[in-house]
């Protein structure tokens, strides 16, 4: 079967002119992503020759279709070569060919021929209250929807913050009972989260790559997140950095500071309480980042955001008397602490997460296993974006 | 008679349910029905008005400006913020390239397949095709060996037997018309387009840090600096790199989507003879050219009644009313009458059928939107409503884009009220769109050169500054149509947020006399072939480019204060 496998793939680089060397390139871009030893990347290209054309299906439940997009704008590899030739996405609504009945065949089918074979990838909240009528497709809700095609899937990709967290349906007062994928089916195996607001999909075509070369899923942190992309706080390695260890902040939109690039901490910005790789992937293809543009971070990768987060132009953190006048040293450390005791200590966690995830990273890839992955997380990860 | 049901409606953005009659071929009557309700309305309330705009962005991910911009207008109306030209200028190039790039992926990526046969490219001749496409445009891809590229791309895709997003669909179906090597030329297109389109988005994040859901709106002006001596502002590099994507927008919808547009067309004219819906078009204008209250805007507002391009009424926003008679909501004082959203009550209550359902009680209520009417009647928003007003305007580029089209196809304007015609209208308000973001440039650049940097009205921040009880209006038109935000704001937090959008307006049920809305309306006549395989229903239904998760919004009155706003 594999050398079946490797004839296509050469095959389709061929037919796009690519060349075993460009291929290998994109092997040990990606390898670079995943921040793996440059060692990994022969690894990376013979995994990704000899793996099957993965199945993905992509359900779409309380969503504005964002992480769709997102998936559009898909550079390396496109969004046309993942469809084309990456993956098999046997199911998407918002851009598969086939409606109505026909298109609910093709789900049943895939779910029922290819049960715990496939990838399963939900975008958008899953509400829970009226019965499940707050969201129907095919007249079925969608949480039974969810428990069916997720519960018999290889692995579920919760993508954006709705689906890990429950995300903006769920903010307060949460009219429909709206829970992210973790909540909403609980003991799934293989569950990972993509949060963010979108999601980059650079985070998304990172993590199919990682699947396909190792046969299991990312050391995650407690919130089921990839290391790889939510392992360090935006803050870290924030290219406005130096400006806020200078105490060089933004006082005003478009005063000088502002113009020149100095901190957005004061105008509210999230970076130090938000895990992900923003400054480093950045947007569309490495164009820019919110920051980069001049706005503060809104913190959306994290759990309850939308709460926690706001007001978003109040800085960080919300105790009366801080701000002007405080010196570097507490901003850093006082922001720093007081923030992380709000948060649960996720920082704290994931320190602690990523330490052992790194020693099981340095062991190289393990053989795959009978059910691809490595189990949830046990410090109460499980229960997504609750802990 | 057969009762056709069409779930998931595939293509379009979020859940939408069409229930249909179909007898002798034709369709009879016919039911919109939205499925998904997240009531963002209701998280809004007690929260910073400041940071209204990124939850309301968050109603869509394909329009992803739309709410956004909406928002920060309505709280801008209600505290009394003028932003500088600048922000004007950046939040008009935001619209336009929002509008552009949305218009090129609806037409290929979720309307095209409707028309356009992909198993019936496999057998194209390049050699052919190539002539074909070099007889209607001067792109560079056109070579034989080219199509033939796209053609063994596709081949290989399908004798894999993995077909992915294009299994089961309506392949071989009799109403496609379009030869084998037109459908080649189509199917390279929508490869092209899908590339073209991330690449050309890349100006959101330039001017918004990202897309989807860009991140530099700020009630009172823009987050994006500009200075033409900083690295970390908008500076002449970065127009310079603007300049460039503006030209390759401008390239690729003169010389691949409207040629592709034109040509498709020529094969499916009868379908400027179906789907023509209720015939009343509403457009509440956009890109204001000026700073004023009133400013002077580029498509203009406007009410045109039963089709006559004779009279654009003046749109007063006093006029429109919601009804939930078919809707999934209660009404205080009865659900047989419609009320002002200044006066609107919302109140969700599932009445329908509980999951899983085959078929809904039509009869009673059967779907989460509202049925909005101005002044008693249901209204089309959209591309097709704006072309219409600014041709009945006499705006001069719409005019003679909408005359050279209508000679291309060999048919009179009457051809613009139909399922065609929102194919055509949204092409040509995309060509108009392309053309006009130079200016908007031209016109950054000129006041980077004046040194006027000035980005936001920082004196309406600090919400002491605004007054303690005051409401306000947004108006927008987003790609599929006329949008509308009512904010009222007490002692610097929401009290209460409505939205009325586009979507609402054109997929929403029966109202309380029981007329139909536009989508239903719209497909009355339809012929369809085969029940089994409704092609045709979906080329109406996607002609409109429904956008489901926008149209869904709602507040609980029983809790909340909802009848203070005032429609400005």
């Amino acid at each position: 079967m594999s050398d079946l496998q490797g004839s296509w793939l050469e095959r389709e680089l061929e037919s796009h002119g690519v060349s075993r060397r460009e291929f290998l390139q994109f092997c040990a871009a990606m390898t670079s992503v995943l921040a793996l030893p440059d060692s990994l990347a022969a690894a990376v290209a013979q995994a990704v020759e000899r793996t099957p054309k993965p199945i993905l299906v992509w359900l779409e439940f309380q969503d504005c279709a964002g992480n769709t997009e997102s998936f559009l704008r898909a550079s390396r590899p496109t969004a046309a070569e993942i469809v084309l030739d990456t993956l098999s996405v046997d199911y998407h609504e918002t851009i598969m060919a086939a409606a109505g009945h026909q298109a609910e065949a093709a789900l049943t089918k895939t779910v029922a021929e290819k049960s715990g074979g496939y990838i399963a990838v939900v975008e958008g909240s899953i509400p829970t209250a009226a019965g499940g009528a707050y969201c129907t497709i095919g007249g079925r809700a969608a949480i039974d929807i969810a428990r069916e095609v997720c519960g018999k899937a290889a692995a579920t990709i919760a993508i954006g913050t709705c689906a890990a967290f429950g995300g903006l349906p769920a903010a307060s007062p949460n009219p429909t009972g709206a829970l992210g994928v973790a909540d909403a089916v609980p003991g799934l195996k293989n569950l990972i989260n993509l949060p963010a607001c979108p999601a980059n999909v650079e985070n998304l075509t990172a993590l199919v790559v990682y699947y396909l070369a190792f046969k299991r899923l990312p050391p995650l942190d407690a919130y089921h997140r990839p290391l790889f992309a939510y392992g360090k706080a935006i803050h870290d390695n924030c290219e406005r950095r130096a400006h806020f260890d200078a105490g060089q902040y933004v006082e005003q939109w478009g005063d000088e500071g502002h113009r020149t690039g100095y901190c957005l901490y004061k105008m509210g910005c999230k970076g130090p309480v938000t895990y992900q790789n923003c400054p480093n992937v950045r947007w569309n293809g490495g164009t820019n980042w919110p920051i980069g543009c001049g706005h503060p971070c809104i913190g959306c990768a994290e759990p309850d955001f939308w709460d926690k987060m706001t007001p978003f132009y109040r800085h960080l953190p919300g105790i009366p008397g801080f701000g002007i006048g405080t010196t570097v040293d507490q901003v850093g450390v006082g922001a720093v602490i007081a923030v992380g005791a709000a948060f649960a200590g996720h920082g704290v966690i994931s320190m602690i997460r990523r330490r052992s995830d790194i020693e099981r990273m340095q062991r190289g890839p393990q053989p795959a296993g009978p059910a691809a992955g490595t189990p949830p997380d046990e410090t109460g990860g499980a229960k997504g974006g609750r802990s | 008679m057969s009762h056709v049901v069409v779930d998931p409606v595939t293509r379009i953005e979020g859940h939408l349910r069409i229930e249909a009659e179909v007898d002798g071929g034709v369709v009879r009557d016919a039911w919109s029905s939205s499925t998904m309700f997240r009531g963002i309305e209701l998280i809004l309330q007690g929260r910073d008005p400041r940071d209204a705009w990124a939850f309301t962005q968050r109603i869509c991910g394909v329009c992803t400006t739309v709410h956004a911009i909406t928002s920060i207008r309505a709280v801008e109306n209600a505290i009394g913020a003028t932003p500088p030209p600048n922000a004007r200028l950046l939040r008009n190039l935001i619209i336009a390239s929002q509008c552009v790039q949305d218009h090129v992926v609806h037409f290929y990526h979720l309307h095209a397949l409707d028309w356009v046969d992909i198993v019936s490219a496999l057998s194209a001749d390049p050699a052919k095709t190539s002539s074909l496409a070099e007889s209607i445009s001067d792109w560079p891809k056109s070579s034989t060996k080219y199509f033939a590229g796209v053609r063994d791309r596709v081949k290989g895709f399908v004798d894999r037997g993995q077909l992915g997003p294009f299994a089961n669909a309506y392949w071989g179906h009799p109403a496609y018309k379009l030869p084998p090597e037109a459908n080649l030329m189509a199917v390279a297109h929508y490869l092209e387009a899908l590339e073209w389109q991330r690449d050309f988005i890349r100006m959101h994040a330039v001017l918004g840090g990202k897309n989807p859901h860009l991140q530099s709106f700020l009630v009172g002006g823009m987050a994006t600096p500009i200075d033409p001596d900083q690295q970390a502002s908008i500076n002449v590099g970065t127009i310079a790199g603007l300049r460039e994507l503006v030209a390759s927008a401008k390239e690729f919808v003169t010389k691949v989507y409207i040629p592709d547009l034109l040509a498709v067309a020529s094969f499916y004219k009868d379908w400027a003879g179906h789907g023509a819906g209720v015939g009343n078009y509403m457009v509440y204008g956009e890109y204001p050219e000026d700073d004023g209250r009133q400013p002077a805007l580029y498509l203009p507002s406007g009410i045109i009644r039963a089709k006559n391009l004779a009279t654009v009424e003046r749109l007063d926003p006093a006029k429109i009313t919601e009804y939930v008679t078919h809707s999934w909501y209660d009404y205080g004082g009865g659900d047989e009458k419609g009320l002002h959203p200044a006066s609107g009550e919302t109140k969700p209550n599932y009445t329908g059928p509980k999951p899983p359902y085959e078929r809904l009680d039509t009869a009673k209520k059967y779907s989460w939107l509202k049925a909005p009417r101005y002044d008693g009647q249901p209204m089309e928003v959209g591309p097709l409503s704006r072309m219409l007003v600014a041709y009945a305007s006499g705006h001069p580029r719409v005019k003679e884009l909408v005359g050279a089209v209508l000679a291309k196809l060999n048919v009179g304007p009457a051809a613009l009220f139909s399922t065609l015609g929102r194919v055509a209208a949204r092409g040509i308000e995309t060509q108009v769109l392309a053309e006009k973001m130079g200016d908007w440039l031209d016109a950054l650049t000129t006041n980077m050169a004046n040194h006027d940097l000035r980005i936001h009205d920082t004196s309406k921040w600090d919400p002491s500054s605004w007054p303690a009880d005051c409401t306000g209006a947004g108006f927008h038109e987003a790609p599929r149509g006329a949008l509308g935000h009512w904010v009222h704001i007490k002692d610097g937090a929401i009290a209460n947020y409505q939205c009325i959008v586009p979507s609402t307006w054109n997929a929403g049920p029966r109202d309380g006399p029981g007329k139909r809305g536009p989508y239903e309306e719209a497909l009355i006549g339809t012929p369809v072939a085969d029940p089994e395989k409704p092609i045709e229903i979906l080329r109406t239904i996607h002609s409109f480019d429904p956008c489901m998760a926008c149209g869904v919004h709602v507040v609980d009155a029983g809790k909340r204060e909802l009848a203070r706003v005032r429609v400005l």
